[in-house]
């Protein structure tokens, strides 16, 4: 027993892979965890329509922004802003303020003043309202003692998402995990495999080209992961009932985009790495992890910091999310999001470029 | 050489998988200190056959005795007085020769001095006792056969059962290797080589050769030679095989 | 094209601190079957990457079929066969599809070339269905050859075809060898087994990156230097070392239940070493006159080389 112990620790300490893993992969876990997957919402856009501009009015705001929780956004005028407004993705919350509210106020009327939270991400929306909810009272309790008004109860306004159903966050994170499992890591170990079994060897000495070799690999799992994705379509579509408000068209042809990323992805990982074990754990650690963590999927990137957002920047789930989201639940077309496509776009160039020129037309 | 004790003892060993019959009623004896060639093509039931006699496995019937010990229920036992080594695993590439040791060696329950004193007499004898904090896979093919040898026999057990060891060494390395068995059994220890090499095979005391499942031949290599009127085992083996084929 | 069909000067190749292959020259002769002899780890699969474009020799030149291994190296794989060491076809395919995959990739005719691999497919046509993996050693080897065949290479480069096979596979192995060379199939073949060297035209014994000798087998038999006598006794460990001790035997090496024992030509005859040893004690049953083998001749040159 004792001897069978000693031994293993030796094979460890021998092999720096599994050192780093043991090792490095709980520091980074911890630090990640720790800072940027918070729950917790601040420094959040938040944007007013204040037709009355008055002291309540602004009072109100003051007591808003200095919670830190949000940050001023940009002020609007009409109906069709805050639409345009959330389709832009420039704020989580608009605060809607009735006209005349301080007069209203005085003539012991109640004044309406409404919420309107982008419900596509339902727990942040919740929070946010909730914290906003929580400052109103909190101005309520201080007037309403003082000057014994009537109070004010704001009306609330899920956008997107009125029922806050959790499966509209999910499915499209989930359909980013899938196509990045099936299409980067699939295909990342079928070429190791052929590098492991030496039946690459062979491929090698044929006529084939680099660029033959990887299409050809490619080819069945762009195919794979595209029937993926359409069967979670359907699945969420029919049973969670979440909406496809925008082009269905411009939906799968982003998807399409993101899996030929996520294949030269995976082909990239292949050609560093020699054996499926490899492979997998670069795919597991390079590509799962980042996924779930730092592309906004679960935790808002907003409130990483900064060093994270970069990161997160460089993540190529991150900004396909957040078109999958447009399209889906806002609605939107490609004028909203035609710089993350190009990102995209701009990603998968810079893997295929790198992949087949880092693919070896030699052994070693 | 009849009369010698017996370390192996078969009598209609029989496995089945299913309907296929890998070993059909093989009887052989192995004496004590003998080198006991084990031969047969691919898929021939040789496989099969060491797995049972090292306890790794149950026949479906037959009465076999290994070291004196009933395979159906002394397996254990078995396993505390065998070695084994064969030529595709057999030392931890990433740890120093005296790891190796000192790991195999607590396996089978030596203590930690007699371990010390084992390594430095065997590393001794083959004249590399400075390679004794060496990482193995920094070693020469032909090193690390020796020492995987020596590993497996130093706990001295009764019988070292040795698959396929030669395959792929230098000639000069092979017959270092060889004259390390030859003094294995002088010392007493039972050798059981299993090999389709037949070049193997010519350096056995007795060989016995194994087709379909059956064990076709067993003899010693210059009996055998004459018997079947062949130049070298080889040729033994290729007119065996052949004949079972047409039959 | 020259009458060579494979000519190398001057191969060198390091990996770190191990010299894989040490200023390697020779020649292959076309249509020949010419095989690389050495234990593992000599450098012969080292050598069959370079010839086959895998890789980058660090110094010398190498061309196959006129072709130069690095310049020309999207011609030359057009025209190569390559059974690597490892089985290298895809286990979960079955027979057929690892064949037309083959051929495929070469843009082969299977129905044109068939008649080159009829022989060998054959055998294994009865399992066409079944997956490769799930075949013996011996037809798994046959399956890879035929592979390696279906775009009718010019050069067909074989690395260590034979490891793992048995006895019987091996020899029909061989027995298609020499039907390809026939159809003036040049064949260079890397082999472990020194009893393999009298199959070839011509052989390289190789060691250590380096070529010891180069020759027809019975050219290189005929230059062993010593006179080669074979004694049996029922204690080989014993008869060699008392062997050892006269002063005229330059070697004794187990062979088998045999040892041979080397002597200068001249000075001693069967006689000799049968009166030697029994005046030692030695209970010997044969001492006879032999010519040398292969393997005599790769230990005498190993130790040249070593001393």
């Amino acid at each position: 027993m004792k001897r069978f112990v000693i031994k293993e620790f030796l094979h460890i300490f021998r092999d720096i892979r599994s050192m780093v893993i043991l090792f490095g992969m709980p520091l980074v876990q911890v630090l990640l965890f720790g800072y940027a997957i918070t729950n917790e919402v601040k420094d959040v856009h938040v944007s007013v329509v204040d037709p009355s501009h008055d002291q309540v009015t602004t009072a109100i705001q003051q007591r808003l922004f200095a919670s830190g929780y949000f940050l001023q956004g940009e002020v609007l005028y009409s109906q069709g802003e805050i639409e345009e407004s959330f389709r832009k993705g420039r704020n989580k919350m608009v605060v809607v303020f009735d006209d005349n509210f301080a007069q209203k106020l005085e003539r012991r009327e109640i004044p309406s003043i409404q919420l309107i939270a982008d419900a596509s991400d339902p727990n942040t929306a919740n929070l946010l309202v909730n914290y906003a909810n929580g400052i109103i009272a909190g101005y309520n309790q201080s007037m309403a003692v003082s000057a014994g008004g009537p109070v004010i109860v704001p009306e609330i306004r899920m956008m997107y998402n009125p029922a806050l159903k959790g499966v509209f966050m999910f499915v499209p994170g989930i359909i980013t995990i899938l196509l990045m499992l099936v299409s980067a890591m699939m295909t990342s170990i079928s070429i190791a495999r052929e590098k492991e079994l030496g039946t690459m060897e062979v491929l090698l000495v044929s006529p084939l080209k680099p660029l033959h070799i990887i299409a050809g690999k490619v080819m069945p799992y762009v195919l794979l992961s595209f029937i993926n994705a359409i069967s979670i379509l359907i699945l969420s579509h029919f049973v969670f009932g979440v909406p496809v408000n925008g082009s269905l068209a411009l939906l799968l042809a982003e998807s399409m985009l993101f899996i030929v990323l996520a294949l030269s992805l995976g082909i990239f990982i292949s050609t560093v790495s020699n054996n499926q074990q490899t492979a997998m754990m670069l795919s597991m650690f390079a590509l799962m992890l980042p996924t779930i963590l730092l592309s906004g999927f679960i935790f808002p990137v907003e409130n990483m910091p900064v060093v994270l957002q970069w990161l997160s920047a460089v993540m190529p789930p991150r900004w396909f999310i957040l078109i999958i989201k447009s399209i889906m639940l806002k609605g939107t077309g490609l004028a909203y999001f035609w710089k993350e496509t190009i990102i995209l776009i701009v990603m998968t160039l810079v893997f295929i470029l790198a992949s087949v020129k880092k693919f070896k037309i030699r052994l070693a | 050489m009849n009369n010698a004790e017996t370390a192996i003892e078969a009598k209609d060993m029989v496995k089945r998988f299913g309907s296929f019959i890998a070993n059909d009623h093989l009887t052989f004896s192995v004496y004590k200190g003998e080198i006991f060639g084990f031969l047969g093509a691919n898929g021939a039931g040789k496989t099969t056959a060491i797995r049972i006699l090292c306890g790794l496995s149950k026949p479906t019937s037959g009465e076999i005795r290994v070291a004196g010990f009933n395979v159906f229920t002394e397996t254990e036992k078995i396993k505390k007085h065998i070695g084994y080594m064969s030529q595709r695993f057999s030392l931890y590439e990433d740890l120093t020769v005296f790891e190796n040791f000192r790991f195999y060696g607590g396996i089978y329950g030596m203590s930690r001095s007699a371990i010390r004193e084992k390594t430095s007499e065997m590393l001794g004898k083959l004249g590399i006792t400075e390679l004794r904090n060496t990482i193995i896979a920094s070693l020469p093919l032909g090193i690390r056969q020796k020492l995987a040898f020596s590993v497996a026999i130093m706990h001295t057990p009764e019988i070292v059962f040795l698959d396929e060891p030669t395959g792929g060494v230098d000639p000069i390395t092979r017959r270092q290797f060889w004259t390390m068995i030859y003094e294995a059994a002088a010392s007493g220890i039972t050798v059981f080589v299993t090999t389709h090499y037949m070049d193997e095979a010519e350096y056995c005391n007795r060989v016995s050769i194994m087709v379909d499942g059956r064990i076709e031949a067993l003899d010693t290599p210059a009996k055998l030679k004459a018997r079947y009127e062949a130049a070298s085992m080889n040729d033994v083996f290729i007119k065996l095989a052949r004949n079972t084929i047409e039959k | 094209m020259s009458e060579y069909a494979i000519n190398c000067i001057g191969l060198n190749k390091r990996y770190g601190k191990t010299q894989a292959l040490d200023n390697l020259s020779f020649s292959v002769k076309q249509g020949e079957i010419f095989g690389f002899i050495g234990p593992d780890g000599a450098g012969k699969t080292t050598l069959f990457r370079i010839l086959t474009t895998l890789l980058l020799a660090d110094s010398g030149t190498a061309s196959v079929a006129g072709f130069d291994v690095v310049r020309d190296y999207k011609a030359l794989r057009k025209i190569l066969g390559y059974m690597p060491g490892k089985f290298s076809l895809y286990q979960d395919l079955t027979v057929e599809e690892n064949l037309t995959f083959f051929a495929g990739i070469f843009k082969a005719n299977i129905k044109e070339n068939y008649y080159l691999i009829k022989d060998i497919y054959d055998q294994i046509a009865p399992f066409a269905r079944r997956r490769a993996g799930k075949l013996s050693g011996g037809m798994k080897q046959k399956l890879a050859l035929s592979c390696a065949l279906i775009h009718k290479p010019v050069v067909l480069v074989l690395d260590e075809p034979t490891t793992g096979v048995d006895a019987v596979s091996r020899r029909e192995f061989w027995e298609m060898l020499i039907r390809l060379k026939k159809e003036g199939i040049t064949i260079i073949v890397a082999t472990p087994y020194m009893d393999e060297a009298i199959l070839c035209d011509r052989v390289a014994l190789i060691q250590h990156g380096k070529i010891l000798v180069t020759g027809t087998p019975s050219f290189i038999t005929g230059a062993y230097p010593w006179k080669l006598f074979r004694v049996r006794s029922n204690n080989t460990l014993n008869l060699i070392s008392q062997l050892k001790k006269h002063p005229d035997i330059h070697s004794a090496d187990m062979f088998g239940e045999y040892v041979h024992a080397g002597t200068e030509h001249g000075k001693l005859n069967t006689e000799a070493i049968h009166a030697f040893l029994e005046a030692s004690g030695t209970v010997m049953t044969e001492v006879s006159e032999i010519p040398a083998g292969i393997e005599d001749c790769f230990i005498d040159l190993m130790r040249k080389e070593n001393e």
